[in-house]
């Protein structure tokens, strides 16, 4: 995918992604001394570590910080926490590939979660995705995934567009999300979940409450 | 009208800040709790009748009372992963009013004896997450969390801990292992957590809207929130209804609530000229329902006894326009995709059944390969360490049985298409939605 070129470092072995060489002895823990790693990436992975009774368990959360720095789980970013946190490269590829959110091959910087789970699909969300994959034409820099069940049925259709929560979409929304993430402003504002109240009419007292404010 | 005790005025404006919590009577409760004994408190979450509400609906009292004693350190753990589809009342909870779950947290560690407590949140929540960690920093501040809260003996660490994307870390020993720093891959029970858990610890994990629910019960009294629903299933359910409904959202309902309130009153129902064709009374695991069960009172036992399951309380609704195939099929998609591959008959079970109804499509079935869908999901059932196949095989199982008719029709129509056989008859079985 030499087409995301703004990581830079996707080819920095090359063939880094072919069939292991079973001949070969698999990575030991990465030396320090000849393992440069950003100091606020260190800061981060050892605050983490200092967080549980077992350092371990901060392999989810190191390995969050290291994507957010380099994009994605590049070899060089599962290097340097296992640097930082004294493990295997390999322990991290196999927790890293478990999990939906970590990505082991260099994606465009917008994340669009589109969910096409059930609830969202009874109200149109695989046209919606479609839509957005048409809006965004290729360009490399959209990541857009059709998503599990967001946990947000009540905005279906909907979509998690750089973490932001936003629904229900139309089809005429996908131009302007496209458009909203290329101008850097937030997306679809007035669809945003922060901005959506309960619509369970007893649980509304604020809601009265302003109005009697107003009148 | 219903009574509203975890929604109560939930759009509150600053309710996610202590001041206004604290305002409102908050960590009063925990006040109140830390004056009891911890066996007060846990007689308290006994007498309640508080059944979980993330899935398996086990007594919460119950579960905290099986925590071994002794000094060693116990662990409390919030389940905020919520990937059942369907399901999205945690996140509502937590977004609006984050100090109930954390003063719920307090007062269930404090009974359970925890002495470490964690909020395992899914990944995908990252609003959520940054909001539970804000009031996290505030309740530390405020000395309700920490060493020797409020003055007791009490001394409890809470860290958030996010996800990354997999439905099986909801399950509790997947997200244990997660937890921990491993793949989510569930663990072979007994032990159980209360005995071992996290780091081979005693551990109690709970949903969040459980634990929301300890200070209320504390502050009611647990006698008195039992009055509160049926007998067997006592107190208030955070519902999320959504799909082909007018109304789509979370509702605060009584346990008991017959099943149609909620869908028509409460959600408005489906749209104008459709109908309901079948529901999903407790997330996309529970084996559907039919229009003519929806006079059920939305319980524990009474969807039990319906051959379902209230789960999660995540009603999705599937309107006349929908084949049945399609939400089928998206099911099963879903479970193969979150199989986590440990057990053979789950992963092989879930990867299968996705081929079999494509093949459905493509006109390549006869109707045997309904029986052989409807064995494939038996030999699922209770073959694996959790029940995550078991979440397709029911539900899925159900809708083979449910819809024969329908399911051999659109077979017999896409031999046709393919070339396969003569135009079907028309079928005795009404077909709404099929080809038109
Ligand atoms: C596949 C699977 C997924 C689950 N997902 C969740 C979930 O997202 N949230 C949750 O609270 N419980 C989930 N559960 C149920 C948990 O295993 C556990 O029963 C629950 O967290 C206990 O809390 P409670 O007693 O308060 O309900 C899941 C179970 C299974 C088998
Ligand atoms: S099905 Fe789309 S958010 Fe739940």
């Amino acid at each position: 995918m030499s087409d995301v070129a703004r990581f830079g470092h996707g080819s920095r072995i090359p063939g880094w992604d072919d069939a292991v060489d079973l001949t070969k002895a698999p990575a030991g823990v990465p030396d320090p001394a000849t393992t440069p790693v950003p100091p606020e990436l260190r800061s981060e992975i050892e605050a983490a570590m200092a967080k549980y009774p077992d350092f371990r368990s901060a392999a989810i959360p190191a390995l969050h910080a290291a994507q957010k720095l380099h994009g994605w789980c590049s070899p060089e970013a599962l290097e340097q926490v296992a640097c930082v946190m004294r493990l295997t490269p390999g322990y991290l590829t196999a927790v890293a590939t478990f999990y939906d959110m970590f990505y082991m091959e260099p994606v465009g910087r917008h994340r669009i979660f589109v969910c096409t789970n059930i609830s969202c699909s009874l109200r149109g969300a695989d046209a919606v995705h479609d839509a957005i994959v048409d809006a965004a034409a290729g360009d490399p820099d959209f990541n857009i995934r059709s998503f599990e069940c967001l946990g947000a049925c009540d905005i279906a259709p909907m979509a998690s567009i750089d973490g932001e929560y936003v629904g229900p979409l139309e089809l005429a929304d996908a131009e302007r999300i496209v458009e909203d993430l290329r101008a850097g402003r937030p997306v679809l504002e007035e669809k945003n979940i922060r901005r959506r109240r309960s619509v369970d009419p007893g649980a509304r007292r604020s809601a009265t409450r302003d109005e009697d404010a107003r009148a | 009208m219903s009574q509203h005790i975890l929604f109560d005025d939930i759009d509150e404006p600053g309710l996610a800040t202590l001041q206004v919590y604290e305002r409102r009577g908050g960590y009063s409760s925990l006040r109140r709790a830390l004056q009891m004994s911890r066996e007060e408190v846990l007689q308290n979450l006994l007498d309640s009748g508080l059944r979980g509400r993330g899935g398996a609906g086990f007594a919460m009292g119950r579960k905290a009372s099986f925590l071994p004693k002794g000094t060693m350190d116990k662990y409390l753990v919030c389940n905020a992963d919520e990937s059942e589809p369907g399901t999205f009342k945690d996140r509502e909870l937590m977004q609006k009013s984050p100090h109930m779950l954390i003063e719920g947290m307090v007062i269930a560690a404090y009974a359970a004896d925890a002495n470490r407590s964690f909020i395992y949140i899914r990944g995908e929540y990252e609003l959520q997450a940054d909001i539970l960690e804000a009031a996290i920093a505030q309740a530390r501040e405020a000395g309700y969390l920490g060493e020797r809260i409020l003055g007791s003996e009490l001394s409890l660490s809470l860290v958030l801990h996010r996800g990354a994307g997999a439905y099986i870390c909801g399950e509790e020993t997947g997200l244990l292992d997660s937890l921990e720093g491993k793949r989510g891959n569930p663990r072979l029970k007994p032990p159980f957590p209360a005995n071992q858990g996290l780091y081979q610890g005693p551990t109690l994990i709970n949903n969040v809207e459980t634990l929301a629910t300890v200070p209320h019960i504390i502050r009611m009294g647990g006698e008195n929130y039992a009055k509160i629903g049926t007998e067997s299933s006592t107190g208030t359910k955070l519902v999320s209804v959504s799909g082909n409904v007018q109304s789509p959202g979370n509702f605060e309902i009584t346990l008991g609530t017959p099943a149609r309130e909620i869908i028509y009153d409460l959600a408005g129902g489906p749209f104008p000229g459709r109908e309901i064709r079948f529901w999903f009374p407790g997330g996309s695991s529970s084996p559907v329902l039919l229009p003519e069960d929806l006079d059920l009172a939305y319980d524990f036992n009474t969807l039990a006894q319906a051959g379902s399951m209230l789960g999660s309380g995540a009603i999705i609704v599937v309107d006349d326009s929908v084949p049945v195939i399609d939400v089928a099929l998206k099911l099963a998609k879903f479970y193969k995709h979150e199989s986590c591959g440990k057990c053979t008959p789950c992963r092989e079970g879930t990867n299968w059944t996705v081929k079999m109804l494509e093949r459905l499509e493509t006109g390549e079935a006869t109707p045997m390969d309904l029986d052989i869908i409807a064995s494939v999901q038996q030999q699922i059932m209770g073959n694996c360490l959790c029940v995550l196949g078991d979440a397709m095989a029911m539900p899925l199982g159900s809708m083979v049985a449910r819809f024969r008719g329908e399911f051999e029709q659109h077979i017999e129509e896409a031999r046709f298409r393919a070339g396969l056989g003569a135009p079907p008859e028309p079928s005795e079985v009404e077909i709404a939605g099929v080809g038109n």
